[in-house]
């Protein structure tokens, strides 16, 4: 088995506050991976590590076969990133936003082309190619912006509750997008606070105080807690969290 | 009542508990003080000034005329007593005086040694300086050119006196300067911060769906903020009488009012910046842009006025810091009273109430 | 002022900018005094800006609305005094103490703590021990808890909680809503907005909105009584195969992701064991049909197809 996440006992201290403690797990190729916690557990500082964007203090942990100390450069070429917040540049047009961010992932012009192209008429924005950003609809927004997470062909994709506040027939359309990914052989990392989407993915961790709790399939984990839905399974983990943000 | 005075509380905690700010806050007039002890050196042109001849001979004449000649000075009407030129001296209307003495000439041809007294505004050392240069530079030309003719040399001796600050120190320029400045910076900028991040942590919602007057919410900010910079005033004039051994020559009340009422105008700057603005650092960047640095420039406390050409003399009378300077500047080194400022304070009175009408007139009572 | 209606809507209108975008649609509803209302819809749909019209914050364009009888427009000072408003972000003091925001906050409003801490108390006590803690280093439950008690500390007649538990983990999001049910046994009329359709069952009558137009109005209970088709939940071993294998079957008429379940809705007649016999034929496995209700998710996606 291919695995494109792997880590072990990888810690982040803040001064004596450990916000991530220990964690230890493994993503495979492909996988859609949903990383749950509630507000505080340490999800946003175990994601940073993984995207090269914070230095662990101790374990081990490899991103698309990366060393997360010593090659962040090269694990920031190799994965894809899209957050509810920091997603796409309000004030270009659609077009420029995939201009720029497939020529900031070193995309030639002619690769740009030809996909921005095929993502256009994949979203049915060709009309709006035009248009600023600031002026689509929020879910339409989310699309895009994954679509351009993607654009570079990743092995591996974070997505930080990318469906935050959406419509529920966008937020399933979202999930497509997803699964259509996940098929291609793009790996999924993603957080949700929905727990109908924690059943949308193949595997879960839920994090609770800094360590990995549970992490296995919906399915398993349901049986596990002798539960009737995520919901309860969470319900059941975070309800003794002493902390959060 | 009670509800002001909570609300004022509530501001102090936000100012108190800020360590940083509050570091800036009272760092900054020290800091400024030092760094403004450095004088800086302008070029002077045509200084009003005025030739008080009690001797009007030949010597004068040709002497008050090359002075007349110099692109340095301008000559006023001509006065004959002390109590006149005085007056003009304190009224600001003339940087220097030239007095001939009786029998200047006769002096001069019978005893070959005769004496100019020269009179300075010193208040701005720098100007007081390089006038008495300029004259002292005039004579001395014109004892050389009537040298040349005589067997015995000539000797005018120039006595030069340097009014209301006669160690020239540059300390009495820039300490009225710098106390504009800060209060400035203070009141303005963290005025109109302090209201705008209200509106970005979105606790101005609250308040404005509350019994509680958007009136009262804009002067309760605004209490602090006239406090701390009074604390600024009082520490100022501090150093300045005991670090730079500058003493207050006039009423210390007097200039506490007056600072006051400059306060109270940079606070009503501050309320209309941050009702037309929605972030802080779109406030911070308007406050230095818009009003800091024409505090800087059209002052006069680092580059004078009487320099500049015609349009901006006139737009410096905009800019309420001049009238402050002026105000300071008159009570702390000229020792002047009430009487010899009431028209500055008048003008910057204005300006206040103006100002203030704008900008409560502005904020409005809903978010859009 | 007396009126039957705690809160009164009659065709609101509201659009932004140059380019007139419409955020709030020509909206009418009420809320009956005591009654815990719903504004469910996606971020967009124009929540916010109904909630500042109705808090005074802004000024309709078009249409009129009441609070307990007093118009947002000419009678704001007095709405402002028996209001309360928890806005969507947190609005809270971070560099004061808990205590000293619910202070601050009781006085803007011309009263004290202890005037009204029977109102609070179930809520206050959970934060308490950290009262000496500045509310900037709270966590999110927390925070929300506080803005509460400070949204009620003046005994407001009706409550306006602008999405209270958007961001908010399952777990706190929970919570929150105990603490709304037990607030209305004290006789307060509450208008909450929420993203998450899940929330919506547990209010006395909701309103679906999307694109600044409401959908629907009604209890949820009747929301779901009104659904036309029989739902069916189904599973297999791979959702997205599934759910692309269905859409391809020509008797079905909806078919998307609901959970571990696809939520199906069929034209005309349904056999069990010919579409089983389909979907294994497109090689799924573990295949699991069987009706369902329908939830408001449902009702929602419904209308927003429509």
């Amino acid at each position: 088995m291919e695995y494109v996440i792997k880590t072990d006992r990888l810690t982040k201290r803040f001064g004596d506050f450990t916000a991530t403690n220990e964690i230890t797990f493994e993503v495979e190729k492909g996988e859609i991976f949903g990383f749950l916690g509630a507000n505080g557990a340490g999800k946003t500082t175990a994601m940073r590590m993984l995207c090269g964007l914070s230095i662990p203090s101790s374990g081990t942990a490899t991103v698309a076969g990366f060393d997360v100390y010593k090659q962040t450069e090269e694990i920031k070429r190799n994965i894809g990133y899209m957050s509810q917040r920091f997603s796409l540049y309000e004030d270009l047009t659609v077009q420029e936003n995939i201009r720029f961010f497939g020529g900031i992932y070193g995309l030639s012009n002619r690769e740009i082309k030809t996909k921005s192209e095929d993502l256009l008429e994949q979203l049915e924005l060709k009309n709006e190619a035009k248009k600023l950003v600031a002026s689509l609809p929020l879910g339409w927004k989310q699309k895009l912006s994954f679509s351009v997470a993607v654009l570079h062909q990743p092995k591996i994709v974070f997505l930080d509750e990318p469906t935050g506040g959406v419509d529920p027939v966008t937020r399933r359309q979202f999930w497509d997008l997803i699964y259509e990914a996940s098929a291609k052989g793009i790996t999924i990392f993603v957080t949700t606070h929905y727990m109908d989407e924690a059943e949308y993915c193949n595997r879960i961790s839920i994090m609770v105080d800094g360590k990995i709790e549970a992490l296995d399939t919906p399915a398993n984990l349901k049986s596990q807690f002798k539960a009737s839905s995520m919901d309860q399974v969470f319900y059941h983990l975070a309800r003794g969290a002493k902390r959060s943000d | 009542m009670e509800q002001f005075i909570n609300f004022v509380k509530k501001e102090f905690a936000h100012v108190w508990r800020d360590k940083k700010t509050l570091l800036i806050l009272f760092g900054m007039p020290v800091i400024q003080i030092l760094i403004f002890g450095f004088a800086l050196t302008n070029e002077v042109k045509n200084s009003e000034i005025i030739v008080m001849d009690q001797a009007k001979d030949q010597a004068s004449q040709q002497i008050s005329s090359r002075i007349a000649a110099s692109r340095y000075f301008d000559i006023q009407n001509s006065v004959m007593n002390n109590k006149q030129m005085e007056a003009a001296f304190k009224k600001g209307k003339i940087k220097m005086a030239i007095v001939f003495p009786a029998g200047f000439n006769e002096a001069l041809l019978h005893q070959r040694k005769a004496q100019i007294q020269i009179l300075a505004d010193a208040s701005d050392p720098n100007t007081a300086s390089m006038l008495t240069n300029y004259v002292s530079s005039i004579i001395q030309d014109y004892q050389n050119s009537i040298d040349k003719a005589a067997a015995i040399p000539y000797l005018i001796v120039p006595e030069v006196r340097m009014l209301y600050n006669p160690q020239l120190k540059g300390a009495h320029n820039f300490v009225p300067g710098v106390m504009a400045l800060v209060l400035m910076l203070v009141c303005v900028m963290m005025t109109a911060i302090s209201i705008v991040k209200e509106k970005e942590t979105g606790t101005m919602e609250i308040l404005l769906v509350s019994p509680f007057s958007p009136l009262l919410v804009i002067l309760s900010k605004a209490v602090p903020y006239l406090f701390l910079s009074l604390i600024n005033v009082a520490s100022i004039l501090l150093l300045s009488v005991y670090v730079l051994d500058l003493p207050v020559n006039g009423s210390v009340a007097l200039l506490f009012v007056e600072s006051t009422l400059f306060i109270i105008t940079c606070l009503s700057l501050g309320i209309f910046i941050s009702v037309k603005t929605d972030s802080q650092q779109m406030a911070m960047l308007i406050s230095l842009m818009g009003m800091f640095l024409p505090t800087v420039l059209f002052s006069g406390f680092m580059f004078p006025i009487e320099n500049m050409p015609y349009p901006l003399q006139l737009i410096s009378n905009l800019v309420p810091a001049k009238w402050f300077y002026l105000i300071v500047k008159s009570i702390m080194i000229k020792g002047l009273g009430f009487s010899a400022i009431w028209k500055e304070t008048l003008i910057l009175g204005g300006i206040t109430l103006g100002l203030l009408v704008v900008s409560l007139k502005s904020f409005k009572i809903r978010l859009a | 002022m007396s009126s039957a209606f705690a809160i009164e809507v009659n065709e609101l209108r509201k659009t932004y900018g140059k380019e007139q975008l419409v955020a709030v649609d020509d909206v009418s509803f009420h809320v009956n005094k005591g009654e815990l209302f719903g504004l469910i819809g996606p971020d967009g749909a124009g929540k916010t800006s109904i909630f500042r019209m109705l808090t005074t914050l802004l000024l309709p364009e078009k249409g009129t609305a009441k609070i307990d009888g007093y118009d947002v427009v000419a009678d704001y000072k007095q709405i402002r005094k028996t209001i309360g408003y928890m806005p969507g972000r947190f609005s809270l003091y971070p560099d004061l103490t808990i205590e000293e925001n619910l202070r601050f906050f009781a006085t803007v409003f011309g009263t004290t703590i202890a005037q009204n801490y029977h109102l609070i108390e179930d809520i206050y006590v959970q934060i308490q021990p950290f009262k000496n803690r500045r509310a900037g280093k709270l966590s999110g439950g927390m925070k929300q808890k506080l803005a509460l008690c400070c949204a009620l500390i003046h005994k407001p007649t009706v409550l306006f909680l602008d999405e209270p538990t958007t961001g908010v983990d399952p777990v706190s999001r929970k919570e929150f809503w105990e603490m709304l049910k037990r607030l209305k046994a004290q006789d307060i009329t509450i208008l909450v907005s929420t993203p998450y359709m899940d929330e919506a069952t547990l209010c006395d009558r909701i309103a679906l909105i999307q694109n600044g137009k409401i959908l629907s109005i009604n209890t949820p209970q009747n929301m779901i009584q009104q659904y036309p088709e029989q739902l069916y939940a189904i599973k297999a071993d791979q959702m997205y195969e599934l759910i692309k294998a269905l859409r391809k079957y020509p008797e079905v008429m909806d078919c998307y992701a609901f959970g571990e379940y696809a939520h199906v809705s069929f034209n005309g007649s349904f056999e069990d064991n010919k579409l089983k016999t389909y979907l294994k034929a497109e090689g799924l496995t573990q295949i699991e049909i069987k009706p369902v209700p329908p939830t408001i998710e449902d009702y929602f996606i419904k209308l927003l197809k429509n």
